[in-house]
């Protein structure tokens, strides 16, 4: 019993934190089945989304504070692709990608300009932050939430990528690009809609993530981002259960290490394990069948 | 006609900008004999950028208090020229050559020692005195240009052991950042005291960016642990504090003068976390003072603003309140506004500041032997004095 109180912490923290890289890679991970794009922005919206949040509820009670972040998260998603992303649809594919790090530093150094420089501190969602105790170990009550969240989420995506025709679009785009436009499928439409999704869902990690850890800054969407695209590419990119199996996967190794002692060689750990997942199987872990490619 | 257009107005904002310059030349000549440049060399971004901002706040109070020095009879303003270092070693370098090329007689700075140590050569490339105000690491000094008029970490580090052992800490955790001389320096000074008490010890670093606290916290739980030794940027400490307690940390935080910041105290406000703190200068120790500088930053939103958004004092406000008047009395012995000029007149200066006396010995530190003890009180939100404790020698 004593064992399980002192090494509950890191198996809790593990899932949550993975659940939060599994909301973000999922957007990773849509964007590129459909744009076969990178979309390194993707980390730093999730940043901006924390950074609105802070701005907003200083002014805003929170049960609308939270749906305005969403909105406006996704909204900024849709732009980005508008704007930094479409003119660029028929450029070869290393311009769009260096148009997405452009984006990526215009969202930080944004950032910095409007909180120069220093860290925000989240506000506290009292539900979400108040702390309980499962099992004699102390954590926060979104630690438990995000894991259940993140599955609510994830199988609701799946049921609107198999069952809908919206999604069959999708499933269509993302295996051949030119041939789904012949056959009278809006592209545009399609993409946009990626992108709600995935802002949608890196809005919601925000939420889950600062919550926890509570201070924003402007690098503060780096080290999630990298490691939720490398849960992507873990799962085999393209592939949403692939994320989401890699996202949790990452978030419970890193705390079992920390909880190791060896808290210096948990992120040289994450990419190593990549590293080998990816000399076994090249395409990831799900990578190869191609069938949720989206 | 576009292109008339777009050059009449070119020939207008280089009009301007002339404008500009002659209007704040006449100014100048008017009043004063001169400019004398002091540079402020503070991180306002990154991972120290709360505390930069807090300790340039005490340089500008100071100068807006006494914006000018009399150098041989003659009354010259002193201009404040501010650079942002941004936490960085790297970054600190170029900046500090900014400085250096904008012609400055000496450089105040910076919060963090990691920049400072960094930024030493430059300064003694160029000849420009450096006066650290709350670097306290002691390789600091090393560089010869550099002087700082707060204790050392090998004094900070035994002060914060003795206190742990004396109030029957006997296991310590110890959390630094790796790469970071500040916090790396302190936590060994301290091991190395804390073992020689008698103590034992668990160490372990955490990375750049990293944002996740939980795993270091139940590390500490989990060994049994009497005391949290952390003495990181605020950043970390806000963080760190959270964490500690949802996961109802259970010991108390001890931490270095980096965390005598009401960053610390907005983040432990309303928790169950027991903060404890080493520090220069306890609020209420000189009156006048902290009335002069809370209605001067009160007045001003941009300083509200880098002050935290109230107007609770930082102990690092204080000693840039006093590094300022310190550069002033070098300015005054040196007799011009040549660097090397104020730096050999520099040894020599005293003075009698709102954080104590400042007397430089023979490296180029000041002669400190007390550190004032504050306890966070998480109900008020508030710093409470509780003892001021000195080390013999």
């Amino acid at each position: 019993m004593n064992f399980m109180v002192e090494n509950l912490p890191y198996l809790l923290a593990g899932i949550s934190v993975g659940g939060q890289y599994a909301l973000i890679a999922i957007g990773y991970t849509m964007v590129y089945g459909i744009l076969r794009l990178i979309n390194f922005a993707h980390g730093d919206m999730f940043m901006v989304a924390g950074l609105m949040m802070v701005y907003l509820a200083a002014d805003l009670p929170l049960y609308l504070s939270v749906p305005v972040v969403i909105i406006l998260t996704v909204f900024l998603g849709v732009m980005i692709e508008k704007v930094a992303y479409r003119p660029l649809r028929t450029a070869p594919r290393m311009s769009i990608m260096i148009s997405a790090i452009g984006v990526s530093y215009l969202l930080q150094n944004a950032a910095l300009y409007a909180t120069g420089g220093l860290t925000q501190t989240y506000p506290d969602i009292p539900w979400l932050s108040q702390t309980v105790e499962i099992f004699g170990a102390n954590t926060k009550m979104v630690t438990v939430i995000t894991p259940v969240l993140t599955l609510i989420l994830v199988i609701g995506l799946v049921m609107l990528i198999k069952h809908t025709k919206i999604g069959m679009a999708m499933r269509a785009v993302s295996r051949d690009f030119e041939t789904s436009q012949l056959m009278g499928i809006d592209i545009n439409r399609i993409i946009t809609v990626t992108f709600i999704i995935g802002s949608f869902l890196a809005a919601i990690g925000s939420v889950l993530y600062f919550t926890n850890y509570t201070g924003v800054m402007p690098t503060s969407g780096a080290m999630p981002g990298l490691k939720a695209f490398v849960a992507a590419v873990f799962g085999g990119i393209g592939s949403i259960p692939g994320a989401v199996i890699g996202a949790f996967v990452i978030g419970i190794c890193e705390n079992i290490i920390k909880g190791l002692g060896w808290t210096t060689f948990s992120n040289a750990f994450t990419f190593v394990l990549l590293i080998v997942i990816l000399m076994v199987k090249p395409t990831g872990l799900f990578g190869e069948k191609n069938i949720d490619k989206v | 006609m576009k292109k008339i257009i777009s050059l009449m107005l070119v020939l207008v904002m280089v009009f301007a900008l002339f404008a500009g310059c002659g209007s704040k030349d006449k100014e100048g000549e008017g009043d004063y004999a001169g400019t004398i440049k002091i540079g402020v060399f503070e991180p306002a971004s990154g991972d120290n950028g709360a505390g930069g901002k807090q300790e340039t706040l005490g340089v500008q109070y100071a100068n807006s208090v006494t914006p000018a020095v009399e150098v041989g009879g003659e009354t010259y303003k002193v201009e404040l020229v501010n650079v942002d270092n941004e936490s960085d070693a790297g970054k600190g370098i170029t900046a500090a050559e900014t400085l250096v090329s904008q012609g400055v007689s000496l450089v105040l700075g910076t919060y963090g020692s990691a920049v400072a140590i960094a930024a030493g050569p430059t300064f003694d490339k160029a000849g420009v005195p450096a006066i650290g105000i709350t670097c306290t690491n002691p390789q600091v000094t090393e560089a010869a240009n550099y002087f700082r008029i707060c204790f050392l970490d090998p004094f900070q580090g035994t002060v914060l052991a003795n206190y742990a052992y004396d109030n029957g800490m006997r296991k310590a955790y110890c959390l630094s950042k790796m790469g970071d001389d500040y916090s790396v320096g302190l936590v060994n000074y301290f091991v190395e005291a804390f073992k020689k008490l008698g103590g034992t010890v668990v160490e372990e670093q955490f990375e750049q960016g990293n944002s996740d606290f939980s795993a270091y916290v139940a590390n500490a739980k989990k060994n049994g642990c009497d005391v949290f030794f952390s003495p990181v940027s605020t950043e970390a400490a806000a963080l760190i504090i959270n964490q500690a307690d949802a996961q109802k940390l259970g010991m108390p935080i001890l931490a270095g003068d980096t965390w005598d910041s009401n960053v610390i105290t907005g983040a432990a406000k309303g928790t169950d976390v027991e903060i404890i703190v080493t520090t220069f200068y306890q609020e209420g120790g000189n009156p006048e003072f902290d009335e002069g500088i809370k209605k001067w930053i009160e007045e001003d939103s941009t300083n509200l603003a880098n002050n935290g958004g109230n107007t609770d004092l930082a102990a690092v406000t204080a000693m840039g309140y006093d590094a300022y008047y310190v550069a002033l009395e070098a300015i005054k012995a040196a007799g011009s506004s040549d660097p090397a000029d104020i730096l050999a007149a520099l040894p020599s200066v005293t003075y009698e500041g709102v954080c104590g006396k400042v007397v430089f010995l023979e490296s180029g530190d000041a002669d400190r032997s007390e550190a004032v003890v504050k306890k966070c009180n998480t109900e008020t939100g508030v710093w409470e004095y509780v003892a001021t404790q000195t080390v013999e020698k």
